[in-house]
């Protein structure tokens, strides 16, 4: 039985100092015994022969310095088995569905270790979403982290279920299993991902991990934590394919910041720590297919950035880990179109991988080039307008104005319901690119114009 | 040097402090008993304050600490193309075959290859007088790369006895006067340079086959230069392309903090590219120095140092070396953190004070020089910067940007449009314009400059016409200036975008970059011609001429197609009266 100190020392925000203790090791789980019985979770965050500090997961209120300090001797580990699918869990792990204990297979640390690079496969495999601007201009492949970036009031989380409930490999039959990451969110929020799970039956192959807005701060520390480690038992102990969609990133972050500050530590911009990269990256790179493995981890984090500021540090790191980022744009949103998606800003840089012939199809990378560099210049006419007015401007210039229009209208907006086939998708955007003439289309490759472009198919 | 044990004080994260050893700076020590490596970076009274390279999880005061007495070297010898390490070369194939496709702690694993035998070739001879620098022979390492035996600096004597054979690196294959028994297998400290004879004027360039880069921001052999771009600009797919492309003998690419799949990308892709030199797979000249962002960020530190340490190896056997450090930002942060555990006092923006030391004390391991052998050897180091909020008046960015010779400014605007390379024409520079001159005009042409010039000329004064268009639309502007627009963007599309993933386009030889310049600059003048005649605005935009040059640089058969097009052009011009 380890032994309970009575040495706390100080108690200062979410951070606990014991004194006189035995050696005790570095990230090692804590229990605190509270006077009215209760207790509380933590991990050691410095540990020395004079002092070691705790930081606490469930908020020190209450803690008073006769509470009783256990070092449990281990990093914290999530028991997992097939059971915990369907199942529903706090941000710390404890089933709150009412039902049973997992029975654990296996017992497997949080923090994961950093996979080899050589280990590695290349996500290649095209998901598709069903959904055009995702499918033609941000694929996602399996084993990808694409977050989107949104904001408040934005309806990220309805394009999240929809891609949850659409995503699919052609030709291959398996389902994704959903794991649910949830940082600080509303209950009404997290009500409404667990009732879209319910009712399409995605629930019985997802695993959800609720931590609320009213649940303790620090715990958010360790949710996506919990979330990733059930996602690597199903992908690469049980083979299956699985779609991890964590929210809300900023407040993951947050919470960092708050112990930061408690430690007095020198911050990095807005207050963040100077190690919130490496922090970030230790969840997103756990996105993965391997070699010779059958399952992957895709992750979708979602991230409301405050003021709609992508310079904000949250973002902004995180748009230097994953690979790329899907833009849900307020402009789009405000003009009633859904998805409002805004490409422009958006990126899948592994798209490059899953599209082209014998995975979606030969012209895939040319209408995506196509499409871009029109609406870059449709949205710069229109912008144009604005100061010289419609009449003002030239035949070429309107074209590129109707086809903003039509592009926004016709590709991006679609049904919440809708599912197109990554042909559909294609075939729209070749029938878009016709409205503009061919010679403003220079980046595209001739050969595939000749094939495509609407007015070399009607003379055919 | 002896070894020291002593024990554990205090652990919090990768910083761990230890009591009971005398160590000096820099000295490698084992901490725990897991062994894992670590390195000194402080000492304080009688503690010992070690960065460590692995995670420190589980770890507690009072475990076992041993002190090497010895500071973080490489390994050297071959085996060290086509291999992939992590930041303290540990080889990353043979950790995912020892301990699984996770990486786990206190496995040490040598950087080079024990067992394996390798042919030897003897070039100097028993009674030669030797000394550091001088080669022994030679060892065909990969069908592109012949290893070069040298004499490790600092060692000199005569030969006693060297003889042609199979060795592997650990067994003696050369005994010099005074009993010195020489092994491929060298060590050298990374954080020290190597030493050469010379440094050597930059005059060469590295052609890179990228057109915006060769044409108009070219970087020398020996030079440096940095891209420093906000996430998604294209940093990475320009280090990948200089990887594949660049006319160098041996490239190092040091993932430094950035994402595990593009090394996956490197490591699938280049066994299968061609150099277009040789022929071979590129993973024939290739090495890769790994810590992704996911591992410990203490190797993050040290994978630069190994990084440029296997680079000057090889540069001393007188080879061009490209080096790319994708990306240089979290080696700065690393050492932040690290410097903020140790409670230093930090300078701007939460950097150590040292920060613009060290990371010219980096650069400066760059250079084209003579080597101890008198051979000419350069490393050409091309760093990644990733600044916060794709702001350059970050302090990396800015100490960069006051060592570096080159700047490629990637713009964030020109991603969201899609052109790519998204380099800025207008802000990017290169220091060495005027050195390179030379070889251009001796290996391409005399015109290459003038139409540099007159190409610049035209993209700038696209921009001060764009603001006018910016305030009363483009149909305003008098013709003339509407004509110069549309040559501009054909500069701009034809010839500064270029695609990565084309098959054709990806690597762009300089004649070919050269020629197609040429084709464009045509263009816009038999245009003008054709406006002065008074052919219609209109009619010269709608003429076929422009169309068929957008076409050209994806054409296998370049010259064919562009002798074509180029008559063709000549002709529809000569219907409206321009010759
Ligand atoms: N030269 C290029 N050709 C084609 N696409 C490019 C090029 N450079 C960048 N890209 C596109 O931009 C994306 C981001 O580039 P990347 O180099 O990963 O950015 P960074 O390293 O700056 O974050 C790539 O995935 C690719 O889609
Ligand atoms: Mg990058």
């Amino acid at each position: 039985m380890a032994k309970e100190y009575h040495t706390i020392t100080q108690i200062a925000g979410p951070l606990v100092f014991v004194e006189k203790t035995e050696p005790v090791g570095y990230s090692e789980v804590v229990r605190i015994q509270l006077p009215d019985g209760t207790t509380r979770r933590g991990q050691v965050l410095d540990t020395s022969g004079d002092v070691v500090v705790v930081q606490i997961f469930e908020g020190t209120a209450g803690i008073d310095m006769a509470s009783g300090v256990t070092f449990l001797g281990e990093t914290i580990k999530l028991s997992v088995s097939q059971d915990i699918l369907g199942r529903i869990f706090d941000g710390s792990g404890s089933p709150i569905d009412g039902g049973p204990r997992i029975i654990p297979d296996e017992r497997m640390d949080i923090t994961g270790s950093a996979i080899n690079p050589w280990a590695r496969a290349s996500p290649r495999e095209f998901i598709q979403t069903g959904i055009s601007t995702l499918d033609g201009l941000l694929t996602l492949v399996r084993g990808q982290k694409l977050p989107l970036f949104s904001g408040a009031g934005l309806p990220h989380n309805e394009i999240a279920l929809q891609i949850t409930r659409q995503a699919k490999v052609l030709g291959k039959e398996e389902e994704f299993a959903v794991i649910f990451g949830a940082m600080g969110i509303t209950s009404e929020e997290a009500q409404y991902f667990i009732k879209d799970f319910e009712r399409t039956g995605a629930l019985k192959r997802a695993v959800v991990f609720l931590n609320l807005a009213n649940d303790p701060a620090v715990e958010r520390i360790i949710t996506p934590r919990l979330a990733l480690t059930a996602a690597e038992y199903l992908a690469l102990r049980q083979d299956m394919h699985v779609l991890v969609i964590l929210t809300d990133m900023v407040n993951y972050a947050e919470s960092l910041r708050e112990i930061g500050a408690a430690r007095k530590e020198v911050p990095g911009r807005k207050g963040y720590p100077g190690y919130m990269y490496t922090d970030l990256a230790s969840i997103y790179e756990r996105a993965v297919r391997i070699k010779n493995k059958k399952g992957s981890i895709t992750q979708i984090p979602i991230l409301s950035i405050p003021d709609d500021d992508w310079t904000n540090p949250v973002a902004d790191l995180t748009g230097y880990i994953t690979e790329g980022q899907i833009a849900v744009s307020r402009e789009l949103y405000r003009k009633g179109i859904y998805p409002p998606i805004n490409p422009l800003p958006s990126l899948s840089r592994l798209m490059r991988l899953g599209i082209g012939p014998g995975m979606t199809r030969e012209d895939h990378r040319s209408v995506e080039q196509g499409l871009y560099a029109t609406y870059a210049k449709g949205r710069d006419v229109r912008d144009l307008i604005a100061i010289i007015g419609k009449e003002a401007l030239s035949e070429n210039d309107k074209k590129f104005l109707a086809f903003a229009d039509a592009f926004e209208q016709r590709f991006i907006r679609q049904g919440r319901n809708e599912e197109r086939s990554i042909e559909e998708t294609l075939n729209l955007g070749w029938e878009l690119v016709g409205m503009v003439p061919e010679s403003t289309l220079t980046m595209v490759d001739h050969k595939i114009i000749e094939k495509y472009y609407p007015d070399y198919r009607k003379k055919k | 040097m002896a070894q020291e044990k002593g024990t554990i004080y205090r652990v919090a994260g990768p910083v761990v402090t230890a009591v009971g050893i005398k160590p000096r700076m820099y000295d490698v020590v084992f901490v725990s008993d897991l062994h894992l490596m670590g390195e000194v970076i402080l000492l304080s009274g009688n503690k010992s304050v070690i960065q460590v390279y692995e995670d420190t999880s589980g770890i507690r005061p009072g475990e076992s600490v041993l002190a090497t007495g010895a500071p973080l070297v490489a390994e050297l010898g071959p085996g060290l193309i086509t291999s992939i390490f992590d930041g303290i070369q540990r080889p990353l194939v043979v950790l995912q075959k020892k301990a699984g496709d996770f990486i786990t702690r206190g496995v040490l694993e040598p950087g080079l290859n024990r067992t394996k035998q390798w042919s030897f070739v003897p070039t100097a001879k028993k009674g030669d007088k030797v000394e550091g620098g001088s080669i022994l022979g030679t060892i065909q390492e990969t069908p592109d790369v012949q290893h070069r035996v040298l004499v490790p600096p600092n060692v000199s004597g005569t030969i006693e006895d060297l003889r042609e054979g199979k060795y592997t690196v650990e067994e003696p294959f050369c005994r010099l006067s005074g009993g010195t028994t020489l092994t491929l297998l060298q060590r050298w400290p990374v954080r020290t340079p190597r030493p050469y004879r010379q440094k050597l004027m930059p005059d060469i360039p590295l052609v890179t086959g990228q057109r915006i880069i060769d044409t108009f921001f070219p970087v020398a052999k020996g030079g440096t230069a940095c891209i420093p771009g906000g996430f998604g600009t294209g940093k990475t797919v320009m280090q990948h392309q200089l990887a594949k492309w660049s006319d160098a003998d041996i490239i190092v690419y040091i993932g430094c903090g950035e994402r595990g799949n593009e090394m996956t990308e490197v490591l699938t892709e280049f066994p299968e590219l061609k150099n277009p030199k040789t022929g071979s797979p590129l993973m024939d000249r290739t090495i890769l120095v790994v810590n992704t962002s996911n591992m410990p960020v203490a190797a993050r530190e040290a994978s630069v140092y190994t990084g440029i340490t296997l680079a000057e190896y090889y540069r001393d056997m007188g080879y061009g070396i490209a080096l790319m450090a994708d990306s240089t930002s979290r080696w700065a942060e690393a050492m932040r953190e690290i410097s903020s555990r140790l409670e230093e006092m930090p300078g701007e923006e939460g950097y150590p004070a040292y920060l613009a030391s060290r990371l010219s004390a980096f650069y400066e391991r760059s250079g084209r020089v003579t080597t101890l052998n008198n051979k000419e050897g350069s490393i050409t180091v091309v760093g990644a910067v990733s600044p916060p909020s794709a702001d350059f008046s970050e302090p990396v960015t800015q100490d960069t940007l006051r060592i570096t010779k080159v700047f490629w400014a990637l713009d964030t605007d020109l991603a969201h449009r899609r052109h790519f390379p998204a380099i800025h024409w207008l802000i990017s520079y290169s220091f060495y314009l005027n050195t390179l001159e030379k070889w251009f005009d001796d290996h391409v042409s005399t015109d290459w400059k003038s139409h540099r010039v007159k190409a610049m000329e035209i993209l700038q004064e696209e921009a001060s016409l764009q603001e006018i268009v910016q305030l009363i639309g483009s149909d305003a502007l008098p013709e003339n200036q509407q004509l110069t627009l549309e040559i501009a963007r054909a500069i701009r599309e034809i010839f500064l975008q270029q695609h990565a993933g084309h098959d054709v386009d990806s690597f762009c030889p300089v004649d070919k970059q050269f020629k197609l310049l040429t084709a464009i600059l045509e263009y816009g003048r038999l245009a003008s011609d054709a406006l002065e005649a008074g052919v219609p605005i209109g009619d010269i935009l709608s003429m076929k001429s422009r169309d068929l040059l957008a076409n050209i640089k994806y054409e296998v058969n370049f010259d064919e197609y562009l002798e074509k097009s180029v008559a063709a052009m000549r002709k529809e011009f000569q219907t409206v009266g321009v010759a």
